[in-house]
C-alpha cells in the first residue's frame, strides 16, 4: 500500500467513532431476538426448485472461455465434415495403412484442433507419394483426440456436458437425485459409489462433482433449528433416612452425556443442564477396581469418604466391576448396523464420521463374525446382506456406497435390522443392532413410547441394541436414550474419530458382550448413622423400591470388563450439615444398634436367564479415598457445577481441577487429563 | 482458551441453531461490524442504524454463510450490500419525500455532526463515488485486494483501478483545498 493510504487510513482511524454502548447492546439484542424468532419459521426445509437447465446453461457460458469454445466449434465443424460430405465418408471407410507423414498441412483445414499432431507431422518426411486416406487417418485422429482434450479439463467440463448432454439425460432421475448427493459427500469417495450408469456418463468424477454439486445445496441441507431434546429429570432431592431408608436404582453405564457435554463445550459455551447426566460422566472414565474372583461376573465395593465440598458429610462410593472373560473365547459376533441416511446425515460430522467409525471398528472384529448393514430413509433397504468379516472389501465398499437423503422412518428399519439379526443368530452367538442416527425418526411411528414399545418387544429375542448419536442441532437424546434403555443396550454419542475410537474399538468387547444383564442397585442406609443421603445423578434410572425383586423390571446391562460408579452424599447423625430438623411429634426411631451405615444389595440376570441372583455386603467404615473413588468424586463435582449446584457451598470449577488432576492416575487412554481440559474450559466459559 | 473457538465454529453452531453461538459471535464482530458501517456511510448516526438494519437481518442472511469462507469476508458482503441497498432506498425516498421527513431529520443530524467534525477526510469520503468508496473502506479495514474483490464481487483488477481512481480524487480534492 502506498504512503498517501496509509496516511487515510491512520487518520480514518482516529476518525472512526466508537459505537455507541446503548446501541450496541439494542442491536445485538434486535439480532439475537431475529434468530431465535427466525428458527421458528424454518423447521420446514425449503425446497426451492430451480429449473435446472437454465443453471447449467449459465454455468456453462460462464465456464467457457473463447479459446475453448472457438476449439470445440472447429472441432464441431470437423467432425461435421468428416460425417456429412461424401469426401469425409469416403476418408473414414478407407482402410488404415502406416501412418506416414505428408508435406500437406493439415492446419490449414483444422487450425485450432490440431495443436499436437501438427508437431507429429513436422517430422522428417519421406519421399513417399501422399495418400489421400493417410490423411484421412489423421484427420480422424486428430478429431477424436481434440474431442478426448475437451472432455478433460475443467475448461472443458461445460462443453463436454453441453456434448453429452443426450447422455446425460439418459439417466433417470432417480439416479440424478442419488448422484447429485454423492457429489457433496466428498468428491474422493464418489468415484467407487456412483452407480454405474452415471459414472458412465461422467467419468471425469472431480469436474461432475463440482458442477453438480452447486444445485444441491439448494435442497440437500435443509436449514434446521435448534430441535436437540434431552432427557433428564430434576436432581434427585436429598431424602431422610428415617422417612425413606431405602434408594434403589439400575445401573446406568452409557457415555453419551459426557460425549455431549465435551462437544458443547469445545464449541464454546456450557451445555444444556438438561444434557448433563452426572451418572454417565463419572462412568464414561474406566476405573481400577478390584476384579472380581467370587462366583459372581462382576463384584462391588464400597469406600466412604469425607465429601470434598463439605467437610461435614461423606461420600459413599460404590465401584462395580465386571469380569473380563478371555477375548479368544469369545462367541460370534453377528452385528447389523442399522444406518440413518436421512438428508440430515449429509454433514461432515454425521455419514462421512461414521463411515470411518465403522470402518476402525471392522478392524477389530473376527473372521467368523457376520456383519450386515440396513439403511433407513424414507424406506429401509439391506444395503449388505450378512457377510462374514473377513470380507472387508465387500463391507467397505457398502460402506462407502452409503449415501444420505429423503426422510426418516426408524421404525421401519428396526424392524428389518431385528428380522436380520434374528435370521444371522446361531447357537451362541451374540447378536447386536447397532443403530446410528442424528436422532430424526420425523416419519411415520416417531413417537418415543411407540418405538419403546416395539424396541421391548424385541428385547425377549436376546438382540441387543446400541445407539450412537452423530452431530449436533437436532439430536434426539431422549429418544436415544429411551431406545437404549429399553433395548438391553447402550448410547454413545460421536462428536469424533477418537470417541469412535473408544467406544467401537477400546470397548469394543465390553460394549457389545454383556455379562450381566438387568442390574439393580438397592441401597439401604442406617438411620442410626446416616441422617439424610442423596444420591449424585441416575435421575432418569429411579427404580420403586419394589422393583428391585421384581425380575419383569428392565434394568441396566454390564458389559465384560465394564464398571460402574455411583456415588450418595450422606450426612452422619449429629452432623451440623444435616439440613432437615427432627419431627417434633414423632420419635426419631433409631431402634437398631449396628455401626454400620448401610447395606448395599445388588440383582442381576446372566445373560440368557430369566431369574435373578443377589449380592448382599453391608458397608461401615470411613476410611480415606483411593485416587479412583477421588476422580470420580471430582467429576461428580464437575457433573453438579455443570447442573446444578446447590449443594456443592463455595466450591467450585477450581477445586473440581485440583482433585482431579491429583488423582489423574495412570490414566493410558488421557480420558481424565482430556476431563481436566474440560473444567479448564468449563471455568472460563462460566466466569 | 475460549478463543480457540473461531468465528467459522460459532457461525457453524449458528446456522445450526445454536443461539448461544450467534450472540456470541455477534459480540465479536460487533465493533469491526461498526467500523466498516462507519466508513461506508462516513456519518455515526447512519452508521449505527446500518449496523442495526444488519444485525436485525442477520439470521436470515446466515444461511448464506458457506463453510469455507471466512466469517469477515461473509459478513464485509453482507455489510456492503446492506449500505448499497440503504443507498437505493434513500435515494427515492429522496425523490419521493421532498426532503421532509425522518430522513431530513438524519440528513440534518448526519451533516450537523460532519460540520462539527470538520475534518476533510469525512468530507472527502462522503465526495467520493460510492464504489470507489466502498472500495476504499475495504481495503483500509486491512481486507487484502483479493478479499476485496470476493466481497464486491468484482475482478481483483477492478479492485486497483478503483484504488488508483479514489487516489485520484483525494488528489484533486486536496489540491482544491490549498489552493
Amino acid at each position: 500500500m502506498n504512503d498517501d493510504l496509509d496516511d487515510l487510513k491512520s487518520l480514518l482511524n482516529d476518525a472512526t467513532p466508537a459505537p455507541d454502548a446503548q446501541r450496541r447492546a439494542e442491536n445485538i439484542a434486535l439480532a439475537t431476538k431475529n434468530f431465535t424468532d427466525f428458527q421458528g419459521s424454518r423447521t420446514q426445509p425449503r425446497l426451492t426448485f430451480r429449473s435446472k437447465i437454465w443453471t447449467r446453461t449459465k454455468l456453462m457460458l460462464n465456464t467457457l472461455t473463447s479459446r475453448g469454445g472457438l476449439t470445440v466449434t472447429t472441432a464441431i465443424v470437423a467432425c461435421g465434415f468428416i460425417i456429412t460430405t461424401p469426401f469425409g465418408r469416403d476418408l473414414l471407410r478407407t482402410p488404415m495403412p502406416v501412418i506416414e507423414p505428408t508435406a500437406v498441412d493439415p492446419g490449414q483445414a483444422i487450425p485450432e484442433v490440431t495443436p499436437e499432431p501438427t508437431e507429429l507431422l513436422r517430422e522428417p518426411v519421406p519421399a513417399v507419394e501422399p495418400e489421400v486416406n493417410e490423411l484421412a487417418a489423421d484427420f480422424e485422429s486428430q478429431a477424436v483426440r481434440a474431442l478426448e482434450q475437451l472432455q478433460a479439463p475443467t475448461d472443458g467440463a461445460a462443453v463436454r456436458e453441453a456434448i453429452e448432454e443426450d447422455v446425460l439425460a439418459l439417466a433417470t432421475p432417480e439416479t440424478e437425485g442419488l448422484s447429485l448427493e454423492t457429489a457433496t459427500l466428498d468428491q474422493v469417495e464418489m468415484a467407487p459409489a456412483a452407480p454405474q450408469l452415471l459414472s458412465r456418463a461422467a467419468p471425469a468424477v472431480g469436474t461432475s462433482a463440482q458442477i453438480q454439486s452447486e444445485p444441491t445445496d439448494l435442497y440437500i441441507a435443509p436449514p434446521q433449528g435448534n430441535t436437540e431434546i434431552f432427557a433428564n429429570d430434576a436432581p434427585n432431592p436429598l431424602k431422610i433416612t428415617s422417612d425413606e431408608p431405602v434408594s434403589t436404582f439400575s445401573i446406568d453405564v452409557d457415555t453419551a452425556a459426557y460425549s455431549l457435554v465435551r462437544s458443547s463445550l469445545t464449541a464454546g459455551h456450557l451445555p444444556n443442564p438438561d444434557a448433563v447426566r452426572i451418572e454417565e460422566l463419572i462412568n464414561y472414565f474406566p476405573y481400577d477396581y478390584t476384579t472380581p474372583n467370587g462366583p459372581h461376573p462382576f463384584q462391588p465395593t464400597v469406600n466412604v469418604f469425607e465429601t470434598p465440598w463439605n467437610a461435614d458429610t461423606q461420600l459413599v462410593h460404590i465401584g462395580i466391576q465386571g469380569e473380563m472373560p478371555a477375548v479368544e473365547d469369545r462367541p460370534p459376533l453377528n452385528l447389523v448396523f442399522l444406518i440413518d441416511t436421512s438428508g440430515s446425515m449429509n454433514q461432515p460430522n454425521k455419514l462421512p464420521l461414521l463411515r470411518q467409525s465403522f470402518r476402525l471398528m471392522l478392524d477389530n472384529l473376527r473372521p467368523e463374525d457376520e456383519v450386515a448393514i440396513v439403511t433407513y430413509a424414507g424406506s429401509s433397504t439391506i444395503a449388505l446382506e450378512p457377510t462374514a468379516a473377513e470380507n472387508r472389501s465387500t463391507i467397505l465398499a457398502a460402506l462407502n456406497a452409503l449415501t444420505a437423503g429423503g426422510g426418516t422412518n426408524g421404525q421401519g428399519g428396526l424392524e428389518q435390522a431385528y428380522t436380520l439379526a434374528e435370521q444371522m443368530t446361531e447357537g451362541d452367538d451374540v447378536s447386536r443392532v447397532i443403530l446410528a442416527t442424528d436422532g430424526d425418526f420425523n416419519v411415520g411411528l416417531s413417537d418415543p413410547r411407540g418405538l419403546e414399545a416395539y424396541i421391548e418387544d424385541k428385547r425377549e429375542s436376546g438382540t441387543y441394541l446400541s445407539v450412537l448419536g452423530f452431530g449436533r442441532g437436532n439430536l434426539q437424546d431422549a429418544t436415544m436414550q429411551a431406545l437404549a434403555q429399553n433395548g438391553n443396550g447402550t448410547a454413545a454419542y460421536i462428536d469424533t474419530l477418537s470417541e469412535a475410537q473408544k467406544v467401537l474399538v477400546d470397548n469394543l468387547t465390553g460394549a457389545l458382550f454383556p455379562i450381566a444383564n438387568d442390574v439393580k442397585i438397592q441401597v439401604e442406609f442406617n438411620p442410626a448413622e446416616v441422617a439424610e443421603y442423596r444420591l449424585i445423578g441416575y435421575e432418569t434410572r429411579a427404580l420403586a423400591r419394589e422393583d428391585f425383586n421384581n425380575d419383569a423390571v428392565d434394568a441396566g446391562e454390564l458389559g465384560a470388563g465394564h464398571s460402574v460408579t455411583a456415588i450418595y452424599e450422606v450426612t452422619p447423625v449429629g452432623s451440623p450439615a444435616q439440613l432437615s430438623d427432627p419431627l417434633r411429634y414423632q420419635a426419631a426411631e433409631t431402634t437398631t444398634t449396628s455401626d454400620e451405615l448401610g447395606f448395599l444389595r445388588l440383582r442381576y440376570k446372566a445373560p440368557g436367564d430369566d431369574t435373578s441372583q443377589l449380592i448382599e455386603t453391608a458397608f461401615v467404615t470411613v476410611s480415606q479415598p483411593n485416587a479412583e473413588a477421588a476422580f470420580a468424586a471430582a467429576i461428580a463435582g464437575f457433573g453438579q457445577l455443570l447442573r446444578d449446584d446447590t449443594y456443592l457451598g463455595d466450591w467450585g470449577y477450581g477445586d473440581a481441577i485440583a482433585l482431579a488432576n491429583a488423582n489423574r492416575g495412570e490414566d493410558p487412554f488421557g480420558y481424565r487429563t482430556e476431563a481436566v481440559q474440560l473444567m479448564r474450559l468449563a471455568q472460563s466459559l462460566a466466569n | 482458551m475460549r478463543m480457540t473457538v473461531t468465528d467459522e465454529d460459532l457461525a457453524i453452531a449458528a446456522q445450526n441453531g445454536d443461539e448461544q453461538a450467534f450472540s456470541s459471535l455477534i459480540a465479536r464482530q460487533y465493533d469491526r461490524l461498526f467500523r466498516l458501517c462507519f466508513r461506508l456511510t462516513g456519518a455515526k448516526a447512519e452508521a449505527e442504524d446500518l449496523t442495526q438494519d444488519i444485525c436485525a437481518a442477520l439470521p436470515a442472511k446466515l444461511a448464506s454463510y458457506k463453510q469455507q469462507s471466512k466469517v469477515t469476508t461473509w459478513l464485509y458482503r453482507v455489510a456492503v450490500n446492506a449500505a448499497h441497498d440503504r443507498r437505493r432506498k434513500q435515494a427515492s425516498h429522496t425523490r419521493a419525500a421532498d426532503g421532509w421527513g425522518d430522513w431530513e431529520v438524519n440528513r440534518q443530524a448526519a451533516i450537523a455532526e460532519n460540520a462539527d467534525r470538520a475534518d476533510w477526510l469525512t468530507t472527502a469520503m462522503n465526495a467520493l463515488p460510492n464504489d470507489l468508496r466502498d472500495t476504499l473502506a475495504l481495503v483500509l479495514d486491512d481486507m487484502t485486494h483479493a478479499e476485496t474483490a470476493d466481497i464486491l464481487g468484482i475482478s481483483e483488477g477492478t479492485v486497483s483501478w478503483r484504488l488508483s481512481e479514489a487516489r485520484k480524487h483525494l488528489k484533486t480534492l486536496k489540491e482544491k483545498e490549498d489552493v
